[in-house]
């Protein structure tokens, strides 16, 4: 079932240099997947993912022939509408939870906030909820952490509880941008396990963005890999060691292995010719 | 190829070959940066035109500043010979102001030479030093930064006696503190950088570094408050002059010319106005100026403020 | 051997508990800019070039006389004994006799603050209120013509001369249109009807409920504070815009739209929150500018304040007053500077 259908999907901003285009004619559906979408920074995964919640701010332009969530297609939704669909059916988690959370907002407010304006109830209904979810993300003394603020939080706490704060409104479409980056390796693990069983009990649609293609090939089903704006291959990700398109080769290569070590890595080389090249669809 | 075509390359250029090519290129591009400013373009040509002013001010004024001639007393404005009109001892006010840009330019350029530079000074021995150094000398910093600056500047030409001259001492000696804060900070920044390191380790001295690698790095954050404070120090001046404190009678300083005009105000308005414009827009045009500056010297900070 | 040491250096120095060490760095580091500030008008005083024997005794004393006041005002003493008298004087509120009108300073000064204070805290009340909006919606619409005008306001208000905008109200509102009252705290018919409770015209009309007071003084008032205001609002309007923009690009903004926020509950549940305390610095910043910014404003429109009490007692050489004047205002200005780092303590989380 497609969640998810986005179609000649461009983000463009106007600079003094002339237009920038920072997406350009992406197309993809998402089902109940884990879709993984990779790319080097500066390829457009990012603002694929904030265009697709029309986060994208002026004077930055998003045009698409279609972004259809079941039926709807977001692009036609006035602002007000497109909020309801913010949170409550798309969210989505960022890099740093260093950053992403209200620095004087106790966590508790925040997470109750997010449910409270999606769901006409009580505080007190709320914060019961809000406990709930953060014991679902194994936060533990989960009353200690309402009553906290953010810069209390380790790295890894505070990306768990980003993850309860995005899904208490009980989205269809989680977007998962670059959701490990900034946190410990040692944690990192335990982040992604529990982003995705709550995202397979659900039975949601995952997109998750990353520039890490080990861990997209581990962690998704299908990966698209963009570059400079486009998207070059679409392959599962079970198969990613097999692509084709020279800069996915390129990538593969430029990451040290285990199973074959070799004295000097491979640098990337780049070809004007990929950039030009038409966007290859996503779709399923 | 044209002779200004390859200039503008050389000046232009992403490998410059020798130092002072990477220098001039680079002032070059601010330049360019600045250009495209309309707003600093204005302020800097209305400050051109004050220099101007300033310098040619015997062959622009149509009368003697000092002349008086109370027969001809408080004539309003485009009086015959009189464009600007006259004030209350019959002198014609446009030669006044004239005249008054030279010593408008004369506190802007003394403050402008003496605060800073004691700042730096200061600033750049408390951040180098540091230790108890720095300690005593950044108390003394915000002992200074306690005080109002108007209210500290009263006080000082109380103590100093009216005047120009101490005006100008009176206004640098409240300006300073803040030109330290920066080149300390800046300092502070410098001091820790691995090239500071290299530099040691080849053997060079505090002195050469403060002076070669440290003071020219601060310099354009200086340029860029020293600029936007211009505008504060005409006003600070033009107070001092309006409360009689600054420059003396009957030197044709426009704040107190204004105080002057004070008297008359109901009736005739335009002997306290026209100074009053003349400060406006020299102060605006530092802060024109100082704002484009900051765009181009200081990009992290660019339209914030 | 080191661990020894160690110990040894643990069992001299108690160490002291966090906050009790920050506490005393704090009131040290006050207690010295005081001290600096108290000896800057000290040095100042010393070199004014005023004989204050003579300011006493008068032309004609006679030689024993002067030496008697030289030795009562401790002048035969070191510099830095005569430093300590001044200090001790200054903690027990003595800034010495006003050469003027023979009354001690300290009561004249309380007599001419209320008529300042009045003054600065209508005009940054108005700075406030117009300023903060200001500033908001000129980051929020970044670029719009609202953003232009509010850049407009701002620089026009570092650029104006304030005692000649003044001089331009005065005309204009007072000599041309009328619509205010002229220079002063009130009509002279006016004067001493209402009793003096806090110094304060339009507090102690409104507590005597004396409405024809009231709008008497408010017609009086309302141009300098304006003009005060002004000032205020063109400072705390650009800080706040720049605050603004500074946490509309911070990615939480980004999380609470997300959330599915409306744009308004974005910017003041959210950014404004986070912008809060900053403010409260500005605030308490431009309240202190004001302060001193009523000292030409004052003179302006002959409000009987502590502006003009340090300038009269400046241009007739009264020492006292004047050092006195200075120090209060600087104490002020200190003063608001810890009010403003308390709050910055008790207002953010992250300092705790």
């Amino acid at each position: 079932m497609t969640l998810l259908d986005v179609e000649n999907l461009w983000v463009k901003f106007p600079t003094r240099q002339g237009i920038f285009e920072a997406v350009r004619g992406v197309s993809f559906t998402l089902g109940k997947e884990r879709l993984g979408i990779v790319g080097e920074s500066g390829s457009g995964k990012s603002m694929t993912g904030r265009a697709i919640l029309r986060l994208i701010r002026k004077p930055g332009i998003v045009e698409a022939n279609h972004i259809r969530l079941h039926e709807t297609d977001l692009m036609k939704l006035t602002e007000v509408e497109m909020r309801k669909v913010r949170g409550q059916r798309i969210s989505m988690v960022m890099q740093d939870p260093k950053f992403s959370l209200n620095p004087v907002m106790t966590i508790g407010d925040q997470i109750m906030e997010a449910y409270l304006l999606h769901n006409n109830t009580s505080k007190a209904q709320a914060r019961a909820k809000s406990i709930e979810m953060l014991n679902a993300v194994s936060i533990r003394d989960a009353e200690r952490v309402m009553r906290a603020y953010p810069h209390e939080m380790s790295g890894g706490m505070g990306q768990r509880i980003m993850i309860a704060m995005m899904l208490i409104p009980d989205p269809e479409i989680l977007i998962a941008d670059e959701p490990t980056s900034a946190l410990d390796v040692s944690v990192q693990r335990q982040v992604l396990d529990i982003m995705d069983a709550l995202v397979k009990e659900r039975g949601m649609g995952l997109i998750f963005i990353s520039h890490d293609l080990n861990l997209v090939s581990e962690f998704c089903d299908r990966v698209l890999i963009m570059y400079s704006g486009r998207i070059v291959e679409v392959c599962d990700a079970d198969k990613l060691h097999q692509a084709q398109h020279p800069y996915t080769r390129g990538l593969l290569n430029s990451l040290p292995r285990l199973d074959a070590p070799r004295k000097r890595l491979e640098v990337l080389q780049r070809d004007d010719n990929w950039a030009k090249a038409d966007s290859v669809s996503g779709a399923v | 190829m044209s002779e200004t075509e390859t200039l503008r390359a050389w000046l232009l250029t992403d490998t410059p070959t020798s130092r002072r090519h990477a220098r001039l290129s680079s002032f070059y591009k601010g330049w360019l940066a600045l250009r495209s400013n309309t707003m600093a373009m204005f302020g800097l040509a209305i400050l051109v035109l004050l220099g101007l002013t300033a310098v040619f001010a015997p062959f622009l004024a149509p009368h003697d500043a000092f002349a008086q001639d109370l027969g001809n007393r408080l004539q309003p404005l485009g009086s015959d010979g009189n464009f600007l009109g006259t004030d209350s001892l019959g002198r014609d006010i446009l030669s006044r102001l004239i005249y008054g840009s030279r010593i408008t330019l004369y506190i802007v350029l003394l403050v402008a030479m003496i605060a800073p530079i004691a700042g730096l000074l200061v600033g750049t021995i408390a951040g180098y030093v540091g230790g108890w150094v720095d300690l005593v000398l950044m108390r003394i910093t915000d002992i200074f930064l306690a005080f109002p600056r108007l209210v500290l500047a009263l006080a000082f030409v109380a103590a100093l006696g009216a005047g120009i001259e101490n005006a100008v001492l009176a206004i640098s000696l409240t300006a300073w503190p803040p030109y330290a804060r920066i080149a300390r900070a800046e300092t502070l920044t410098i001091r820790s950088s691995d090239y500071i390191s290299a530099i040691r380790l080849q053997g060079a001295g505090p002195l050469r570094i403060i002076t070669k690698h440290v003071w020219p790095l601060c310099i354009s954050s200086l340029i860029v408050r020293v600029t936007l404070d211009m505008a504060g120090i005409i006003l600070a001046a033009a107070g001092l002059g309006f409360l009689g404190l600054g420059a003396q009678p009957p030197s044709p300083e426009w704040g107190a010319m204004i105080s002057e005009g004070r008297r008359f105000i109901l009736d005739h308005w335009w002997v306290a106005t026209v100074p009053g414009l003349a400060i406006f827009t020299v102060s605006l045009a530092f802060n024109l100026l100082g704002d484009g500056l900051r765009d181009v010297l200081d990009p992290k900070d660019g339209g914030t403020q | 051997m080191a661990l020894t040491e160690e110990n040894r250096e643990g069992r001299r120095r108690a160490p002291l508990a966090p906050w009790l060490k920050t506490t005393l760095m704090t009131v040290g580091s006050i207690a010295v800019t005081m001290l600096g500030l108290l000896f800057v008008t000290f040095v100042i005083g010393r070199v004014m070039p005023i004989d204050p024997v003579l300011a006493i005794v008068g032309e004609r004393a006679s030689q024993s006389t002067y030496q008697e006041v030289y030795e009562q005002l401790g002048l035969d003493k070191p510099l830095i004994v005569q430093f300590f008298y001044y200090l001790w004087d200054v903690i027990h509120g003595d800034f010495g006799m006003s050469l003027l009108n023979a009354r001690p300073v300290s009561e004249d000064i309380a007599r001419v603050f209320p008529a300042t204070l009045e003054l600065a805290t209508l005009g940054v009340f108005a700075g406030i209120v117009l300023g903060v909006p200001l500033g908001v919606i000129a980051a929020v619409r970044r670029g719009s013509w609202i953003d232009q005008i509010a850049r407009v306001v701002a620089l026009v208000g570092y650029s104006m001369p304030i005692f000649w905008l003044g001089l331009m109200g005065l005309l204009v509102f007072y000599g041309i249109l009328g619509w205010v009252g002229g220079p002063g705290r009130l009509d002279i018919f006016y004067v001493d009807i209402v009793p003096q409770r806090t110094g304060m015209i339009l507090l102690d009309s409104a507590l005597d409920g004396n409405w024809e007071v009231f709008r008497n003084a408010f017609s009086h008032i309302v141009l300098p504070a304006s003009l005060l205001g002004y000032y205020s609002l063109a400072y705390i309007s650009r800080m706040t815009r720049s605050f603004m923009l500074e946490q509309l690009s911070a990615e939480y903004i980004t999380t609470a739209r997300v959330k599915g926020m409306s744009e308004r509950a974005v910017i003041w549940r959210h950014a404004f929150r986070n912008i809060r305390v900053q403010l409260i610095t500005v605030i308490a910043l431009s309240y202190a500018n004001l302060l001193e910014g009523s000292v030409l404003t004052e003179i302006i429109f002959s409000w009987p304040g502590i502006g003009s009490y340090i300038t009269t007692a400046l241009l007739s050489a009264d020492m006292n007053a004047v050092l006195g004047g200075t120090v209060v205002v600087g104490l002020i200005f200190i003063l608001l500077n810890i009010f403003s780092d308390l709050l910055y303590k008790v207002f953010d989380p992250r300092s705790k």
